[in-house]
C-alpha cells in the first residue's frame, strides 16, 4: 500500500461538521492521514462529492436464512442476474446476491462495514464462511439472544451478572459484535407453533414476558459496555396497530444511561421500525403511524433507530422472527422455509412482491419514507431496508433519492394504481422535506458508526481513521435537477477507496481488497455457575459437542478484534 | 502414551455424529480405538491405516496399466484437460470439505465446466420441491428436546444413518421427551418390513412407488374428507389413526429419503410431503427434513448457493453466469446425451453409483478421480489423485443433514505428500492460470490456520 | 413352476453395505454384501429356486448376475431388493424423469435361474463395461 491523495472534491464529513467544503484528503496505507508527499497517487476529486466509506447497520448479508433464501429461489437469480465483471467472480441473485456480488456491490456503492443482524449462534460457522467469501466490505454479526434458553433462565431469576457471562462466552464462541433480539420471547413460542405478540405476553413454559427480556439484555448490554447498544426487533412485527407495541417497547429504555468506552451514548437499537409503526386493526383499515413513533424517537435521546424502508421491489423476507414469517406465508401462499434451532432461536423465509399495485404495500413505502423525513436527529435514524426484507440493498440510493427530492417521491406515488386510498392513510403526501447530503451522511456514515461504537475506525473522514473513502458523481453546491441522477451517482462510485486500496474505479471493481471480520472479545469473570449450565445443556440438550462449538481462528482470517474487559 | 481425542466428527452418514473418540498412538500417526461411532464410521477410521491405500498419484498407461507419477503431474493433467474440454463435469463432494468444494468451485469457475454433487442422483428432487413450496425445517436437536410423533417416509436410518435414531429421532431423552421412545410415536412408511419399521409403531407397507397417494390421502383426512376404504395398499383405519396422532402431537417431525427421490413421483413425493408439513402447521408444530447421505452432503448445497446461487447441477460454461436446470444440466442426464467431454469425479464413486450406461459414456474421455481410497471410479480412471481423508487426516467444515455447520478436527496426520482436496484443486487453479496467462483471483484463504483448530481443543 | 418372473425392483443401502464399501469396493465383504438380491420366498418358489441359488436378473437397462437369498429385512411378494452399489447399478435405468436422478427404484426386471453362470466381481463388471478388464472370463 501507498499514499493517495484525492484532491479539491465536496467533503462532506459531518464527524468534522465539514459540509461541502473544497478539500483534499490524504491517505497513507489503510489510514488517514493530514498529509502526503508528492509521490502520493492523486485522484482529481473536483467537482464530485467525497464522503467517508459508508456504514451498513443492518442487513441480512451471510448466513443460514440468507442462504437458505437463495437455495429456494433460483428464480432470484433468472433475468436478474449481471454478466460477471472480467476477471471477478460471478455475480448470482437480485435479492439476495450471492457472496461475490454482495461484497461487489456493496463497494461499488460506497460501503466499507456491513452489519450482519442476525447471527443463529450454533450456525456461526457459516456465518463466518460467508462472511469469509464475501469480498472487500468488513463485517461483523450480532448473535441473536432474546430466545435463547439460558438468557431465559438467566434473565426470569433477574442473573444479570450470570447473563452477562453467558453473552460474552456466546459472542466470544461465536465470533460476534453484540446483542441482537428478534421477537423477544415470540420465537421462543414458536417453537411449539405460538407467539407472542405484546410486550407482556408470558413466553409459554419459561414464565418470563418480552418486556423483562428486553430490560434484562439492556441491562446485560451495559455490564458488559459492548460497544453497540441492544438491537431490537420488536414483537409484532408487521401487524396492523403494532405501532402501540413497538412504543411500550422503546419506552424500556428510558433512562437507561449508556456505560461503554467506544463513545456509545445511546442504549437501544430499533430496528426496520418501518415494520413496526402501523396503525388501524385490519388491513383494511391499516394506516402509518410513522409520526407518532417518530415524536417518540425524537424526544428521546438514547435511542437509534433505522427505516427499514420498502423499496417496491419483488424480494425475499428473512427473519429470526419465525412466527412472522408462518404468518406472512398464510397471507401471500408462496413457499415457505422455517429453521428452529435448538436452545437458542429460528428463522424463516417467504418470498414477497410489494407490488405498487397493492395498497397496503403503498402505504408501507410511504410509512418508511415517512420515518426518514419527520427524524429531527439523522445522527440517530439510518438508512436501511432491512435487507432484503423490504428490498435489496442496491436501492440505498433509490431511497436517498426518495428522501432527497420531493419531486421523486410525489412521481413514484403518482404511480401506484392506489394512490388516493394511500394518501388518506398516509402523511407522505404534501411533506416538503428534502434530506441535504449532509444529512444523508449523518444517516449512512456518521450515525451508524457511533451507534455502533466504532466512530473510531469509520464513518469519518478524519486523520487516523480509517481509509474508507467515496468519491460520487455528485455536486453537492449544484444538485442535479432529475433525481434519477442522484440514484445513479451513488450507485456506482467513482472511486472508492477501502482501506488505502482503490478497489472500485467508475463504479467498477478494480480489487478484491483485504477485508475484515470484526469481532468482540469480551473478557469476563470466570463464573462456574454458567460455565456448568453451558456444559449440562451441551451434554443434555444440544446435537452438537461443546468443543467443536466455537468459531474456529481460521474462519476469520483478517480479524479485526475489539477487547473488552469487564473487570477492568 | 496413546492420546485420546474426543469429540471428533465421523466421516460417514448426514448424522455427522462429532461425539467420537479415537486412541492415537503416540507418534500421532495410528488410530489405535475408535469409540462411539457405528460400525460403518469404526471401519473407516480404521482403514486410513490400511496397508493398501495408495498415496501416489497414478496415470493410466497406453497399456492400459497404471504408473504412479507425482503429484506435480497430476496438477498439470487436470489443468491441461480442464482447460482442453469445451465443457467438463466436476461431480461429487460426498466426502470432501467445504474448504474443497469452494477450491473446487473457482477451479470450475475457471474451467467453464459444469459443477454438480452427489444430490444429483440423491436428494437433487428434494431440491426441486424445495424451489416450488420451501422447507419447513428444524436442527436435529429440536427433534430430540421436542418431537413425540416421528415419521419415516422411505428412509432407513437403522441402516443408512445407523445412529440416528439413538442420537435425535427415536431414543434420545431430551428437554420436553425426558421419557426418550415411551413418550414417541414412531410411524414408518416403506414397502419393506426395514428395521426401522420394526421400531415403528405404525408400518405401512405401501405398494412400492404409491408414495403420493398415501401423502395425499393424510392430507385429506387432516383437513376433514373422506378416503377410500383402501389408499396405496394401507388401510382407511389405520391412515386415520396415524392422522390423528399426527394432529394431537405437540411437535411433528417427518423424515424423508431416497424412498420418495429414487421412484416414480420423485420431486413430486417430496412436494406433497412438505404440503403435508405445511397443512400440519396449521394444528400443531411440524418440520420435515432430508436424510442425507453423506456427512457433508449438505455442503455443496450451501458452499455453491452462497457463491452461485444454486445448490446443484451448475453449468458454468457460459462463463458470466451460473446456470442451473436439472435435467438439463445434472450429471447423468449430461452423460447420456454425451454433453460432457471431461470428467473429473471428487470424494465419491461415480464408478460404482451412477448406472453404468451413464458411466460409459463419461469414460470416452478424459476421466479423473480425486479420492483417498481405490474405489470403481479410480479403477478405471485416466489419472487417480489419493487425498487426505477429511475428518480424520483434514479438518474442516462440514453441513450436517439438517445443515448445522460442524468444524471437524484432524486426528492424525495423512500420509506424506499427500494433499488435501482443497489443496490439491488450489494448485490446479494455479497452473491453470499460469497455462493461460491469467492471473490467479484469490480471496484470503482460511485454510493456513487449520493447524491451530486441530486436535489440541 | 415359471422360467422367469418379472418384479419390481429396488435398490437401496444396508448397514452391510456401508460397512463394505468402506473396507473397499474390491475387497470379498463388498463382494458377499452387494452381489446379491433379495427376494421373497414365495416369488421363489414360483421361479423354482432354493435360496442361494445364482440368478439372472434383467432390465431395461442391462443384465446381471447375483444371488438370490431370502429377504434380511421383509420383502412383500412381487418385490425385488438388491442393495444399491456395483452390481445394482448394471440393471438401474438411467432414465432420470427429467429430475437428474435415475429410476434407482420401482423398475420392472425378470428375474431367472442361473445356476451355472458366476458372479462377476466388481472390478470386472465397471472395467468390463468400460473395455478395460484385463482378467479373465
Amino acid at each position: 500500500m501507498a499514499e493517495i491523495l484525492i484532491k479539491n472534491g465536496f467533503v462532506i464529513d459531518p464527524s468534522r461538521k465539514i459540509n461541502g467544503d473544497v478539500m483534499d484528503i490524504a491517505i497513507k496505507d489503510d489510514k488517514i492521514v493530514d498529509k502526503v508527499g508528492s509521490g502520493a497517487k492523486v485522484i482529481d476529486a473536483k467537482g464530485k462529492v467525497v464522503m467517508a466509506g459508508a456504514v451498513d447497520v443492518h442487513a441480512h448479508v451471510a448466513g443460514p436464512k440468507v442462504n437458505a433464501g437463495r437455495l429456494m429461489r433460483p428464480e432470484d437469480k433468472l433475468f436478474k442476474s449481471p454478466d460477471a465483471q472480467e476477471h471477478y467472480r460471478m455475480e448470482m441473485g437480485f435479492s439476495i446476491p450471492s457472496t461475490f456480488k454482495t461484497g461487489y456491490d456493496y463497494a461499488r456503492m460506497g460501503y466499507a462495514f456491513v452489519m450482519e443482524a442476525a447471527m443463529p449462534p450454533l450456525h456461526s460457522p457459516h456465518v463466518h464462511e460467508e462472511i469469509h467469501d464475501t469480498p472487500i466490505i468488513d463485517e461483523a454479526a450480532l448473535p441473536v439472544f432474546a430466545n435463547n434458553w439460558f438468557v431465559m433462565e438467566y434473565l426470569k431469576n433477574n442473573e444479570i451478572e450470570n447473563a452477562a457471562a453467558y453473552v460474552a462466552w456466546i459472542i466470544n464462541a461465536t465470533k460476534g459484535y453484540g446483542i441482537k433480539l428478534v421477537n423477544p420471547g415470540g420465537t421462543a413460542a414458536w417453537a411449539w407453533g405460538l407467539n407472542c405478540l405484546g410486550i407482556n405476553d408470558p413466553v409459554p413454559y419459561y414464565d418470563i414476558t418480552p418486556a423483562e427480556i428486553i430490560t434484562g439484555l439492556i441491562k446485560t448490554n451495559e455490564y458488559l459496555g459492548l460497544p453497540h447498544s441492544v438491537h431490537i426487533h420488536q414483537n409484532s412485527l408487521g401487524d396492523p396497530g403494532n405501532y402501540t407495541v413497538t412504543l411500550d417497547s422503546l419506552k424500556l429504555a428510558e433512562g437507561v444511561k449508556a456505560k461503554n468506552k467506544f463513545g456509545r451514548d445511546t442504549v437501544m437499537h430499533s430496528t426496520h421500525i418501518q415494520f413496526h409503526s402501523y396503525g388501524g386493526d385490519s388491513w383494511a383499515n391499516f394506516e402509518s403511524k410513522a409520526k407518532e413513533v417518530m415524536d417518540y424517537v425524537n424526544s428521546q435521546k438514547n435511542i437509534t433507530v433505522d427505516l427499514g424502508c420498502v423499496t417496491l421491489d419483488e424480494t425475499t423476507t428473512m427473519t429470526a422472527d419465525g412466527p412472522f414469517e408462518h404468518h406472512l406465508n398464510n397471507l401471500n401462499h408462496l413457499k415457505w422455509a422455517n429453521v428452529d434451532v435448538e436452545l437458542e432461536t429460528a428463522a424463516g423465509v417467504v418470498p414477497y412482491v410489494y407490488d405498487k399495485n397493492i395498497k397496503v404495500c403503498g402505504i408501507q413505502w410511504a410509512i418508511g419514507l415517512e420515518l426518514g423525513l419527520y427524524a429531527k436527529d439523522p445522527m440517530r435514524t439510518f438508512i436501511t431496508t432491512d435487507h432484503p426484507n423490504a428490498g435489496p440493498f442496491i436501492r440505498y440510493p433509490r431511497i436517498i433519492k426518495w428522501l432527497m427530492s420531493q419531486k421523486a417521491r410525489e412521481a413514484t406515488l403518482a404511480s401506484f394504481k392506489y394512490t388516493d386510498k394511500v394518501i388518506d392513510a398516509t402523511n407522505i403526501h404534501g411533506i416538503d422535506r428534502e434530506l441535504t447530503l449532509y444529512e444523508v451522511a449523518q444517516m449512512t456514515r456518521n450515525g451508524p458508526a457511533k451507534s455502533l461504537g466504532l466512530s473510531h475506525m469509520y464513518g469519518g473522514l478524519g486523520a487516523g481513521l480509517d481509509a474508507n473513502v467515496g468519491v460520487f458523481n455528485l455536486d453537492p453546491k449544484n444538485m442535479p435537477s432529475d433525481p434519477e441522477m442522484i440514484e445513479k451517482a451513488l450507485l456506482r462510485a467513482a472511486w472508492f477507496i477501502k482501506s488505502g486500496q482503490i478497489v472500485v474505479k467508475d463504479g467498477e471493481i478494480t480489487n478484491h481488497g483485504n477485508k475484515r471480520t470484526v469481532w468482540v472479545n469480551a473478557k469476563v469473570k470466570e463464573n462456574p455457575q454458567v460455565m456448568r449450565d453451558i456444559n449440562e445443556k451441551f451434554l443434555k440438550n444440544y446435537t452438537v459437542a461443546i468443543g467443536n462449538y466455537p468459531v474456529w481462528d481460521s474462519l476469520a482470517p483478517n480479524p479485526l478484534v475489539i477487547d473488552i474487559d469487564v473487570e477492568a | 502414551m496413546p492420546k485420546l481425542i474426543t469429540g471428533v466428527g465421523c466421516p460417514y452418514c448426514g448424522s455427522s455424529c462429532d461425539d467420537i473418540e479415537c486412541l492415537v498412538s503416540d507418534d500421532g500417526k495410528k488410530i489405535l480405538e475408535t469409540r462411539n461411532a457405528c460400525v460403518i464410521g469404526n471401519e473407516i477410521f480404521h482403514h486410513v491405516s490400511s496397508p493398501d491405500r495408495p498415496t501416489k498419484p497414478r496415470m493410466r498407461q497406453a497399456d492400459g496399466s497404471m504408473k504412479e507419477v507425482s503429484y506435480d503431474e497430476a496438477v498439470d493433467f487436470t489443468a491441461k484437460a480442464l482447460i482442453k474440454a469445451k465443457k467438463p463435469l466436476i461431480y461429487g463432494f460426498g466426502s470432501t470439505n467445504c474448504e474443497g468444494m469452494s477450491a473446487v468451485a473457482r477451479v470450475a469457475e475457471r474451467a467453464g465446466a459444469v459443477l454438480d454433487n452427489c444430490a444429483s442422483i440423491c436428494h437433487g428432487p428434494s431440491f426441486l420441491a424445495i424451489f416450488d413450496n420451501g422447507y419447513p425445517s428444524c436442527t436435529l436437536g429440536e427433534v430430540k428436546n421436542r418431537a413425540d410423533v416421528v415419521v419415516f417416509w422411505g428412509c432407513n436410518p437403522m441402516h443408512a444413518h445407523p445412529r440416528h435414531t439413538s442420537r435425535y429421532s427415536i431414543f434420545p431423552r431430551g428437554f420436553f421427551t425426558t421419557k426418550g421412545q415411551m413418550q414417541r410415536t414412531i410411524i414408518s412408511i416403506d414397502p419393506r418390513e426395514t428395521d426401522t419399521a420394526k421400531l415403528a409403531d405404525y408400518h405401512f407397507m405401501l405398494n412400492q412407488g404409491h408414495d403420493y397417494e398415501l401423502f395425499d390421502a393424510f392430507r385429506t383426512v387432516l383437513r376433514g374428507h373422506d378416503i377410500p376404504a383402501e389408499v396405496a395398499g394401507c388401510k382407511r383405519e389405520m391412515i386415520i389413526e396415524a392422522a390423528e396422532k399426527m394432529r394431537n402431537a405437540r411437535f411433528v417431525m417427518i423424515f424423508f429419503g431416497m424412498g420418495c427421490t429414487h421412484t416414480d413421483g420423485r420431486n413430486h413425493n417430496v412436494d406433497i410431503a412438505i404440503s403435508l408439513t405445511r397443512d400440519l402447521n396449521t394444528h400443531t408444530k411440524s418440520s420435515i427434513m432430508a436424510m442425507r447421505g453423506h456427512y457433508n452432503i449438505a455442503g455443496p448445497g450451501q458452499v455453491w448457493s452462497w457463491q452461485f446461487g444454486f445448490p446443484y447441477c451448475i453449468d458454468l460454461s457460459k462463463g458470466t453466469r451460473a446456470h442451473m436446470n436439472p435435467g438439463e444440466t445434472s450429471s447423468v442426464d449430461l452423460a447420456m446425451r454425451d454433453e460432457v467431454d471431461c470428467f473429473v469425479n471428487v470424494g465419491t464413486d461415480a464408478g460404482a453409483h451412477w448406472p453404468i450406461a451413464a458411466i460409459k459414456h463419461v469414460k470416452k474421455h478424459p476421466f479423473i478421480a480425486v479420492d483417498p481410497n481405490i474405489c470403481m471410479a479410480s479403477e478405471i480412471s485416466d489419472l487417480h489423485v489419493p487425498v487426505r481423508v477429511v475428518g480424520v487426516e483434514e479438518a474442516g467444515v462440514v453441513y450436517r443433514m439438517d445443515n448445522v455447520p460442524i468444524q471437524f478436527k484432524k486426528v492424525i496426520d495423512g500420509p506424506e505428500g499427500v494433499p488435501s482436496d482443497e489443496e490439491f484443486f488450489d494448485r490446479v487453479y494455479t497452473r491453470m492460470c499460469e497455462l493461460t496467462q491469467t492471473e490467479p483471483m484469490w480471496i484470503p484463504a482460511k485454510g493456513h490456520a487449520k493447524a491451530s483448530s486441530t486436535s489440541e481443543h | 413352476m415359471a422360467e422367469k418372473i418379472t418384479l419390481n425392483m429396488i435398490t437401496q443401502r444396508a448397514i452391510e453395505e456401508g460397512q463394505a464399501m468402506e473396507k473397499g469396493k474390491t475387497t470379498p465383504e463388498y463382494f458377499q454384501a452387494c452381489s446379491i438380491v433379495e427376494m421373497n420366498p414365495k416369488d421363489m418358489k414360483k421361479l423354482g429356486i432354493w435360496r442361494n441359488t445364482n440368478v439372472r436378473v434383467t432390465s431395461e437397462a442391462g443384465s446381471v448376475i447375483v444371488k438370490a437369498i431370502e429377504p434380511t429385512q421383509f420383502v412383500p411378494p412381487g418385490l425385488a431388493h438388491i442393495r444399491q452399489g456395483v452390481w445394482a447399478n448394471q440393471v438401474v435405468p438411467p432414465r432420470t424423469q427429467s429430475t437428474g436422478v435415475p429410476q434407482y427404484s420401482g423398475f420392472p426386471v425378470t428375474i431367472e435361474p442361473a445356476i451355472n453362470e458366476r458372479i462377476k466381481s466388481a472390478l470386472e463388471l465397471v472395467q468390463g463395461a468400460v473395455g478395460i478388464w484385463k482378467g479373465g472370463n
